[in-house]
């Protein structure tokens, strides 16, 4: 195989062709920097900062661009673990991430710091409880784990149901963060904009999977991460002359604080479980609880991310991967908070109490984004109030560095980031859907004698497919981002976490319970979301639907710890299986008649 | 050569699930536990940061960053002292 011997000095090289590439991005930000003060117009930095991004990865998309199963399924599991941990950042940090989670911390203070303990924690689950022993097992998909252990086709369909729906629900959202990007940054209705950055996705998951998706993603993480920091630092720096946001934003909390008292807002930014006139609330606090343990479950069912550890060479890289994967990921979480307060002193101090006809430009530009910034002069005093000030939590993030009057660049700068994350996600959860309808129903169920071929085609044509309907539903606004994102964590949590942790930690767990305990946590939660999001069904114990999984999570291993008892033990084969999947070294024991690769 | 014994493969998972369990109980103290407490922790404040607020803002993530390279390295011990680490 030639393609053996490039992609290997590839691999060895892979520090070197990121730093350059790293250091060929500064030179094209500083680049147009420059352009900026010479008055190139801001509408033309837009349109460098969207295209030369998306035809970077198209073009890394088009290099990596492979006809080898194991290629393009799992990257030719030769990632190593510090790359890996990058590329999973990228994967995981999606929209929701980057444009929503600062703007949910502006609004809700305190209490959205549930997300970002819920988006962190998770990987101390995936990477004890499963990534290890996932990697060891070493097949292409995670339902082929549900399919192998459960032994047959009832889990693995089962899990291909979880994974469509959580992960599409996912999808669906990063669609509709895309559309706010290139909708804003490249003046175009927000309909059309959505398919537009579609071919970005596309582009970089059809041709090469798997293989493309990482060496894409690692590059979208630089990016990301880039994107992210510069503003924070730069505020910081103006601000305390200090550029460690995460040291210095205690004293914008500080000021935040005094200026609710002049404003009179009766809910202060770092309250603990207040609700709106600032008193303690015990829905509040369950609230949070349920929406951290929610979302860290999620992480560790969310099939995107589990087959990110298929991707490394060893099992103990797949251990490392996740340190490095969380670390990676650390450094945006860290640094959103100090985002968020930036933020709103910016607000508090720069645009509320101004004359309304005396608003900088971006208050018009922003507002023109389907509905997202309003400012209603209600008094008709002429002077914006607070409360004639709403902005979604959706553009926090990239209007913070006008609203902050920072130089047009840093804007474009921040939309590139935010794009990043929304493509990057986006093309991990097409492949873990495509690959779960091509491997697992199609390969594994309908024509097992398929050619490579005719499976590759297959996964391409789902995956253009998926991608369609996935941007054709986000046309329709069907909410926020960050709320969809938190549904399609519960949908997972629900479905998969307790067939995969007992598969592994539990010999004794049988297919019938494990089929059992997938169908009840998972319609527990499907029920508990569609009621109270469609049907106005009231809420039990006051838990918001973004947390629906608090119920059918705990509901799932009791039933499938109860089934498992009911039935007869699984067959000594079975649990050597288990025994060989714990240990890191060693061959597979396949149970007889399982199908594998 | 792989080949454990079963007493050796029980003393095998027996140590490796008590680390799961140790950082199971950090992991729960840093996501839940602490939080628990974060009224009482706001009253204090480090450096214009009230504690209950920091701890979730930043403190637990520390800890995870610190959990997830911990159990990476201890269970590689474990490997090596039963023999089944990857070659």
């Amino acid at each position: 195989m030639a393609n053996q011997t490039s992609s290997s000095s590839f691999v060895a090289n892979l520090g070197k062709i990121y730093g350059v590439y790293t250091g060929g991005f500064i030179f094209f930000v500083l680049v147009l920097a420059v352009l900026e003060q010479m008055g190139v117009p801001n509408k033309i930095l837009g349109y460098c900062f969207v295209f030369l991004t998306i035809g970077v990865y198209a073009y890394i998309g088009w290099i990596s661009r492979t006809a080898e199963i194991s290629e393009y399924y799992v990257a030719g599991r030769v990632v190593p673990p510090f790359f890996n941990g990058m590329a999973t950042g990228a994967d995981w940090m999606s929209a929701a991430s980057f444009i929503s989670m600062a703007g949910g911390l502006y609004l809700g203070g305190y209490g959205a710091l549930g997300y970002v303990l819920g988006w962190t924690g998770g990987y101390v689950l995936v990477g004890v409880l499963l990534a290890p022993y996932l990697r060891k097992f070493g097949q292409f998909t995670v339902p082929d784990f549900l399919g192998v252990r459960y032994e047959g086709h009832t889990a693995r369909v089962c899990g291909v149901v979880v994974l469509f729906c959580a992960s599409f629900t996912y999808i669906v959202a990063q669609c509709f963060g895309i559309g706010i990007i290139t909708s804003r940054f490249l003046d175009i209705p927000f309909e059309i904009a959505i398919f537009v950055g579609l071919l970005g996705i596309l582009v970089c998951s059809m041709l090469g999977g798997m293989r493309a998706v990482t060496w894409t993603q690692v590059a979208q993480y630089i990016i990301l991460i880039v994107a992210y920091l510069v503003p924070v630092v730069w505020l910081s720096t103006k601000l305390y002359g200090f550029p460690i946001p995460e040291l210095t934003y205690g004293q914008a909390l500080n000021e935040i604080a005094q200026l609710e008292q002049k404003l009179g807002i009766l809910k202060p930014h770092v309250g603990a479980y207040v609700d709106a006139k600032g008193q303690f609330s015990w829905v509040e606090f369950n609230n949070f609880w349920a929406l951290t343990l929610c979302l860290m479950i999620g992480t560790a069912s969310l099939p995107h991310i589990l087959m990110r550890y298929f991707t490394t060479p060893n099992v103990k890289d797949a251990r490392t991967s996740v340190g490095w994967s969380i670390f990676f990921i650390f450094l945006l979480y860290f640094t959103a908070p100090a985002y968020a307060a930036f933020a709103k002193l910016e607000v508090y101090t720069n645009v509320i109490g101004q004359p309304i006809s005396a608003l900088p430009a971006w208050v018009q530009n922003w507002s023109q984004v389907g509905g997202l910034l309003t400012i209603k002069d209600a008094n008709g005093d002429g002077i914006l109030q607070l409360a004639e000030f709403i902005i979604n939590q959706d553009i926090i993030v990239l209007s913070m560095p006008e609203i902050a009057g920072l130089p047009y660049v840093v804007s474009g700068l921040v939309a590139a980031g935010g794009l990043a994350a929304a493509l990057s996600t986006a093309d991990g959860l097409l492949l873990a859907i495509a690959n779960a309808l091509s491997h697992d129903i199609y390969y594994k169920m309908i024509d097992p004698k398929a050619t490579t071929l005719k499976r590759l085609v297959v996964a391409r044509v789902l995956l253009v497919g998926v991608a369609l309907v996935g941007a054709a539903v986000a046309g329709t606004r069907p909410s926020g981002i960050i709320q969809m994102v938190a549904w399609a964590f519960s949908l997972a949590a629900a479905g998969l976490f307790a067939p995969l942790v007992l598969g592994i930690w539990w010999k004794r767990t049988t297919a019938a319970g494990a089929v059992a305990g997938m169908i009840v946590g998972f319609g527990i939660c499907l029920f508990y979301l569609v009621g109270t999001r469609y049907f106005d069904m009231q809420l039990w114990f006051g838990i918001r639907n973004i947390s629906s999984a608090v119920f059918g999570i705990p509901l799932a291993f009791v039933v499938t710890w109860a089934v498992s008892l009911m039935t007869a033990a699984p067959s000594k084969e079975m649990q050597d299986f288990v025994d060989s999947i714990r240990t890191p070294k060693g061959e597979l024991a396949w149970v007889k008649g399982a199908v594998h690769d | 050569m792989a080949q454990l014994t079963p007493q050796q493969r029980d003393a095998y998972w027996r140590k490796t699930s008590r680390l799961m369990w140790i950082i199971m109980a950090w992991w729960f103290f840093f996501s839940f536990g602490v939080h628990f407490f974060a009224v009482q922790l706001n009253s204090i404040t480090i450096y214009g940061f009230p504690v209950g607020f920091y701890m979730a803002a930043q403190g637990s993530l520390i800890s995870y960053v610190v959990l997830c390279f911990w159990n990476a390295s201890a269970q590689n011990k474990i490997d090596e002292e039963f023999g089944v680490a990857e070659d």
